[in-house]
């Protein structure tokens, strides 16, 4: 995973609670087998007033022109600004893939479904929970006539509006190492494997009903 | 020290190692694997050139795509079967066990964990599926996870956690007959919100939790994800204990017995800290039915869809607004106004043994009213499907005019050829009300199967205890 390097970024207001998954990214596109392609599907239902379906060529569907991501003033945006329960409903990780893959880097919210929320530093997405008339105050600065800029400093945990005005924002130790290293999960865990293994051979003695040998297959 | 919740004694039991910053890494006991969040997850292991740490402590199953009928004729939508067989494929290589869709015991994956015995008190359930939260019927930590987090299981048979809150749901007392679990569980939704368990693992307790069977336990917790939880968790006593006794993937013999004295231990201690409790009183807690486009937009059969101009706060306001104009429906209609066009039983909420067994106890003698175009049970396994068969409940309800189909997660979600038309109408034994849920433009409308049951019957929403 590419480290997290610190940017400025125009805001685009999702005003909206509850987003779910499937609004992210719809069922249909779930079908693919690869992590890449989804950004031209994000909020599918909502960007487009057609129907879409996987391996469509977007440039030519009809976009609905009163969808944020379809407003010229917010054309390459990188912060996604919503409501709260962000990110509810199914454990799709496509939502993430898709939303980094359309090239978001920072999504703030009130709040996150717990799910979501843990997959987006997976993927190099940082999810940013700040309080409700923070938020309320933002969406009201990006509304304007002029978008929003915001620069976002991960190692000082703020951010900065193009007024000067600076936020702090809380993120966990540990996800935030990963994202400003970029680094792979599962190789650091593997560092850890003599103590999984030893964890494992005291649970064979401890509680043997978990290690019995699965049925014979039926054959199929 | 001292008094422990259940979700801390899980806890404790699975920590393999915890840093300064309070970051555990948690073994993981047992991972379901289905077609739709796998792949990318095997993937990622071939790039790596990685095996599964522990074979044997997987258990993979198609689900989401496969059909519900005409099971001979295969897969015909062309993704679904390369994702189906994108598992198939995956399973072999690694050597993993899969229930393949010709396979008698295959099923929508959080019915087959329980039916299976894979499930069991006192381990850690991991599955790429929201809907994991059902295992905690077990006294399980049971939690969905994403496909980097799948494959991190693979992997490592470890997952990275920060220990969650906790909060205790009580349910005092009984509910009334014709109340069931599914009630139960929209009525506490109602109560504490789609976001009210943010954060936390709950546990559900109180006299009403203990006298429902395990296949209402586990519909309670398949819905904790819903109130917003990571986990939902229900402590184990004698009804857990029976129900796994001689299940295939179970101990058996002597190590049952070992088993059972430890599960025994696996409730909250009397004096154990929660960081909240919710308590609630079983008496008044009527069938439930959603409205809406979230399952916390739900009131019970006498009541009346919302008023946005009731509500204070304009965000939720207009989050009611927009509901209504989704689902189309106007404020202050009676929900027994409500007509379905379609009605689902099924899903992994609803498509248990019992489950259709109180369908189908409505639907005996009685016909489909003609409004309704069309009414599917799709039951949760093939044994459950089986077993239905042999009780003679697919004749109950296909001789009322519903259809009989094959396994699968089906209409709960739409990834086969199940769904609904733009504008149709439904009501549903399902776990989710959202837009395009059950095909784009669809609307849901959340139910237990003997309200879905009572709708299929008279046209429209009808409390099932008058009828
Ligand atoms: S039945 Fe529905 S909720 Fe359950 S696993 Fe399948 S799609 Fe998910």
């Amino acid at each position: 995973m590419e480290p997290f390097q610190n940017f400025t970024g125009i805001v685009a207001p999702l005003d909206r609670s509850n987003v779910d998954t499937d609004a992210i990214i719809p069922k249909q596109f779930l079908k693919s087998i690869a992590r890449t392609g989804f950004g031209p599907y994000l909020f599918d239902e909502l960007r487009y007033l057609d129907h879409g379906e996987p391996g469509m060529d977007c440039t030519h569907r009809p976009v609905n022109p009163t969808f944020v991501l379809n407003d010229p003033r917010y054309a390459n945006a990188q912060i996604l600004l919503a409501r709260e329960n962000f990110g509810c409903g199914s454990s799709r990780e496509h939502a993430p893939w898709a939303i980094a893959d359309f090239g978001l880097r920072v999504i703030i919210a009130p709040s996150f479904a717990d799910i979501f929320h843990n997959n987006c530093f997976k993927n190099g997405l940082l999810p940013i929970v700040l309080a409700p008339t923070i938020v309320d105050d933002l969406f009201a600065r990006a509304g304007g006539p002029q978008a929003l800029r915001v620069e976002v400093d991960l190692p000082g945990q703020v951010l900065v509006l193009d007024d000067g005005t600076r936020i702090a924002f809380e993120v966990d130790a540990g996800n935030k190492e990963r994202l400003l290293k970029g680094l792979d999960d599962i190789g650091v865990t593997l560092e850890q494997g003599a103590a999984i293994r030893a964890y494992e051979e005291r649970r064979r003695r401890e509680a043997p009903w978990l290690f019995v040998a699965p049925p014979p297959g039926l054959g199929v | 020290m001292g008094a422990k919740t259940l979700y801390a004694k899980l806890w404790d039991e699975h920590v393999v190692h915890l840093d300064e910053n309070g970051t555990a890494l948690l073994y993981i006991d047992r991972q379901l694997v289905h077609e739709v969040t796998s792949p990318q997850a095997f993937e990622g292991l071939r790039l790596a050139g990685r095996r599964p740490w522990r074979v044997a402590a997987n258990l993979a199953v198609p689900d989401h795509n496969v059909p519900t009928r005409d099971l001979a004729a295969g897969i015909t939508d062309p993704v679904s079967k390369i994702q189906v067989e994108t598992l198939d494929s995956n399973c072999a290589e690694f050597g993993i066990t899969e229930f393949r869709m010709s396979d008698p015991r295959q099923g929508v994956v959080h019915v087959i964990g329980p039916e299976q015995g894979f499930t069991l008190p006192g381990t850690t359930v991991v599955c790429g599926d929201s809907h994991t939260s059902t295992h905690g019927a077990f006294g399980a930590l049971a939690f969905g996870i994403g496909t980097s987090e799948v494959e991190h299981v693979l992997a490592t048979q470890c997952l990275i956690q920060r220990k969650s809150k906790t909060l205790l749901i009580s349910i005092d007392g009984q509910v009334g007959p014709g109340v069931t679990a599914k009630d139960i569980v929209l009525a506490i939704i109602g109560e504490i919100g789609t976001a009210g368990g943010t954060g936390s693992v709950i546990e559900f307790a109180g006299d009403a939790i203990r006298a429902l069977s395990m296949e209402g336990r586990m519909t309670v917790c398949n819905m904790a994800i819903e109130a917003g939880a990571r986990a939902g968790l229900i402590g184990v006593d004698e009804k857990t204990i029976d129900y796994l006794r001689g299940r295939p993937y179970a101990p058996a013999g002597d190590l049952f017995e070992q088993g059972a004295a430890h599960w025994r231990t696996l409730v909250s201690d009397p004096d154990a800290h929660f960081d909240r409790v919710v308590r609630m009183d079983a008496a008044k807690i009527q069938p439930q039915v959603t409205w809406g486009t979230s399952p916390e937009m739900v009131v019970p059969i006498d009541g009346q869809v919302p008023d946005p101009r009731d509500e204070q706060d304009p965000v939720r306001a207009e989050g009611i607004r927009r509901a209504l104009d989704y689902m189309g429906l106007e404020a202050g209609t009676a929900i027994r106004d409500i007509r379905p066009d379609k009605i689902f039983i099924g899903s992994c909420t609803n498509s248990r043994i019992e489950d259709l067994r109180a369908a189908a106890e409505v639907v005996k003698g009685r016909k489909v009213a003609d409004s309704i175009q069309l009414a599917l049970v799709v039951p949760g396994s093939g044994l459950v499907k089986a077993q239905a068969e042999a009780e003679g409940l697919d004749r109950i309800f296909t001789e009322a005019g519903f259809e009989w189909r094959e396994p699968g997660c089906s209409m709960c979600l739409a990834m086969n050829a199940d769904r609904l038309e733009p504008g149709e109408r439904c009501a549903s034994t399902s776990n989710r009300n959202f837009e395009g849920r059950q095909g784009q433009g669809g609307r849901t409308h959340l139910v237990s199967p003997a309200m879905a049951a009572a709708a299929a019957v008279t046209g429209h929403f009808v409390d099932v205890r008058e009828l």
